[in-house]
């Protein structure tokens, strides 16, 4: 594993969309915290525009976004482009969820910077957000 | 009679066994259910308590119900097999029940998008991007006529996964039966109408507890006189699985559940006897077949004790535990899908052979997507060979007396017990909810259990072994983006068309319903769907009313 301090990184992990499936969303939050991030869980039923809204205020470095209803190539750039819009691009946006690997593409194409489907664990998920910090 | 049998274990123990262990030891330390709790190397006659078999198990289709809620069960009839499908749009999802009868589907199901579930048309800005994804979009009366098309509503029954607007969604589909001419005496289905699981773990929530249990109440009062072989609620375990309970968790806060909306409806003066016979559950069936079994079992034969004992209900079908199953989502892997496959037998086997009513089989491809018809068809054949080729139907509770599944079927029964005692400390189910109580409780099983999968002490074939290399798989099924628009348009039409103030007068006569505490909601609210209000307006009129719940957000 790798040899960076998580200290002081802030993650939120979000639920856009209205799917109500919050294992993984919990999951991920709880287990990025035990790891020592400091970790910002929004609830389900988010709407894009609170989800930025929420990265912003809260000046996170991350925002996970977890999704399992199939709305991710609709609510997934939308969350991208309102972060842009807001000046905040520099927040690394990563996802997951019930995700068909022949989107994982286009998430990548449009910004989404890694996909995390069933199966994930967290070992990878750190390696990532230390690699991408 | 048991001494002798514990003095020649303790020989065996002392010479046979400890020979075997000293030179193999066995797998591991301890062995443990699908639910964590320990398995023992071997259970025997001591572990059945054979004088209590007439008070604990008992015969079928008699109190306490352990071995099965009909006297001939599937020697009788087999398990209504019923396959949960729909999207995209009402002319889509009809194709496809059409296609499931010709199949030999016995019943339907139908799963409704999200903005259907949360009461918002396809056309609501907060719908976009889930019209007609996890499910059918229906806006009005007028999809509804075209989701049913060319089904006679007397031939089928008819499942709707549909919660906090279920009244509506009920109320379309009488008016659709009206049209058909099909005398509402004749109408079989299920509504799931279980808010607090919504709370708990689904997610489809609107309205706080009060104005929700009212509308789930006024549907018992209504169907009780109007529509008699509805089931008016389906009390559902399956989701809170789903989120990670265990197995005993998910009977407790099932039952617990349950508990709360019979109080509720002897609250607003239904007698017990009137409406307890249509009370349905849903539970989830994991890859743990005797423990599976085990939940069952017990479930039945708590729920007929409380509603005896707690509720003083007479009438034995007030007493029954009757339920659908449907295999476990959850233990679905998206590597290696086909294994999948067998996961779904096994979960299935454990269903039947613990006496339930209805059964889905998931398909193979549903950690990834919506499955396809072939895929559906092979979920179904699962079905229909367990059915008619393996012969676990062909007697009653066939696992009953096994030293083993009586013993997890105690064990279960204490736990749920246990909890139970715990949830009425609190207040009942809707403090327990409110104060995040229940979400705590499943969400340390769920990461436990995530742990567990993480550090390779609970196996899952495919993801923490037995790996390979894989394609990815193709052919998923897409719901066609175009589906959003085709559901606006048809909004506007059904608005052009309709007599708008006819509409109008509808929803003022269900706000004043609303407002009063007096009116049951259901009349006014068929007055609405057969104006072709849509659902949106509707519950806009309702969200005005009643006020929106706000998730209690547990880590």
């Amino acid at each position: 594993m790798t040899e960076k301090k998580p200290g002081s990184c802030r993650i939120l992990i979000a639920k856009p969309g209205l799917d109500g499936h919050d294992r993984g969303a919990k999951y991920i939050a709880r287990a990025l915290r035990d790891e020592g991030y400091e970790v910002i869980y929004t609830g389900i039923r988010q709407t894009p525009e609170a989800i930025a809204a929420t990265a912003v205020q809260e000046d996170v470095q991350f925002v996970g976004l977890s999704l399992l209803s199939g709305a991710h190539g609709e609510l997934f750039p939308r969350v991208i482009d309102l972060l842009r819009e807001q000046g905040a691009d520099d927040i690394v946006v990563f996802g997951g969820g019930i995700i068909p690997d022949e989107d994982v593409p286009h998430l990548k194409e449009i910004g989404v910077k890694a996909v995390f489907g069933p199966g994930s664990v967290m070992k990878d998920i750190v390696a990532f957000i230390e690699s991408a910090r | 009679m048991s001494e002798p049998i514990d003095q020649a274990k303790q020989r065996w123990e002392q010479s046979t066994l400890e020979r075997t262990l000293g030179r193999f030891p066995e797998r591991r330390e301890q062995f443990t259910t699908g639910s964590d709790t320990p398995v023992d190397r071997l259970y025997l006659p001591a572990d059945l308590d054979e004088q209590a078999y007439l008070e604990k198990i008992g015969f079928p289709g008699e109190y306490p119900f352990t071995r099965g809620v009909q006297p001939t069960m599937y020697r009788g009839r087999l398990w209504t097999m019923r396959q949960y499908a729909g999207f995209g749009t009402a002319l889509e999802s009809n194709l496809r029940y059409r296609y499931l009868l010709e199949q030999g589907q016995t019943g339907l199901s139908v799963a409704f998008d999200l903005p259907t579930q949360i009461g918002y048309d396809s056309d609501d800005p907060i719908a976009a991007g889930e019209v007609g994804k996890v499910g059918v979009a229906i806006d009005s009366l007028a999809d509804m006529e075209l989701l049913f098309d060319g089904i006679p509503l007397d031939m089928v029954s008819t499942s709707m996964t549909i919660n906090a607007p279920a009244a509506i969604l009920l109320a379309m589909y009488l008016a659709v039966a009206e049209q058909q001419n099909v005398p509402r005496s004749e109408l079989r289905g299920t509504i799931q109408n279980d808010i607090l699981k919504e709370y708990i773990a689904r997610g489809t929530y609107i309205f706080p507890p009060e104005p929700s249990m009212r509308l789930i109440t006024d549907t018992f009062a209504y169907c009780t006189a109007e529509v008699p072989e509805w089931n008016t609620i389906s009390i559902s375990g399956y989701h809170i699985r789903e989120a990670g309970s265990d197995a005993a968790q998910e009977m407790a806060f099932t039952l617990a559940d349950g508990i709360e909306y019979v109080r509720a409806a002897i609250a607003v003066g239904l007698d017990v006897d009137d409406f307890a016979r249509r009370l349905s559950f849903f539970f989830n069936s994991h890859n743990d077949l005797f423990e599976e079994v085990a939940k069952y079992r017990a479930g039945r034969r708590i729920w007929a004790r409380i509603m005896k004992e707690r509720f003083g209900a007479g009438d034995p079908r007030s007493m029954m535990l009757r339920f659908h199953t449907q295999t476990g989502g959850a233990t679905l892997t998206a590597q290696q899908p086909d294994n999948n496959i067998v996961r779904v037998a096994i979960q299935a086997l454990a269903a039947v052979l613990g006496g339930t009513q209805s059964l889905h089989t998931n398909s193979r491809e549903e950690a990834l997507s919506l499955p396809t018809e072939e895929s559906v068809r092979l979920a179904l054949r699962t079905q229909q060979i367990i059915a008619h080729e393996s012969g676990v139907a062909e007697t009653i509770d066939p696992l009953a007396g096994s030293y083993y599944v009586e013993a997890l079927t105690d064990r279960i029964e204490r736990e749920v017990l246990s909890y139970l005692d715990r949830i009425d400390e609190l207040g009942g189910m809707i403090p327990a909810i409110t104060q995040g109580y229940v979400q705590r409780e499943i969400q340390e099983a769920a990461y436990r259990r995530q742990k567990d999968i993480e550090n390779g002490r609970r196996v899952v074939v495919g993801v923490n072994a037995h790996r390979s290399e894989e394609p990815s798989p193709t052919g998923l099924l897409r719901v066609d983006p175009a589906v959003a628009q085709t559901q606006r348009e048809r909004i506007a039409d059904v608005r052009s068309r309709r007599d708008q103030q006819e509409v109008e007068r509808s929803l003022r006569e269900l706000r004043a319903a609303a407002r009063s505490q007096e009116t049951n909601l259901m009349p006014p609210i068929l007055s609405a769907v057969k104006s072709y209000a849509t659902l949106g307006e509707m519950c806009r009129v309702l969200r005005d009313e009643f006020g929106e719940y706000r998730e209690t957000i547990v880590l």
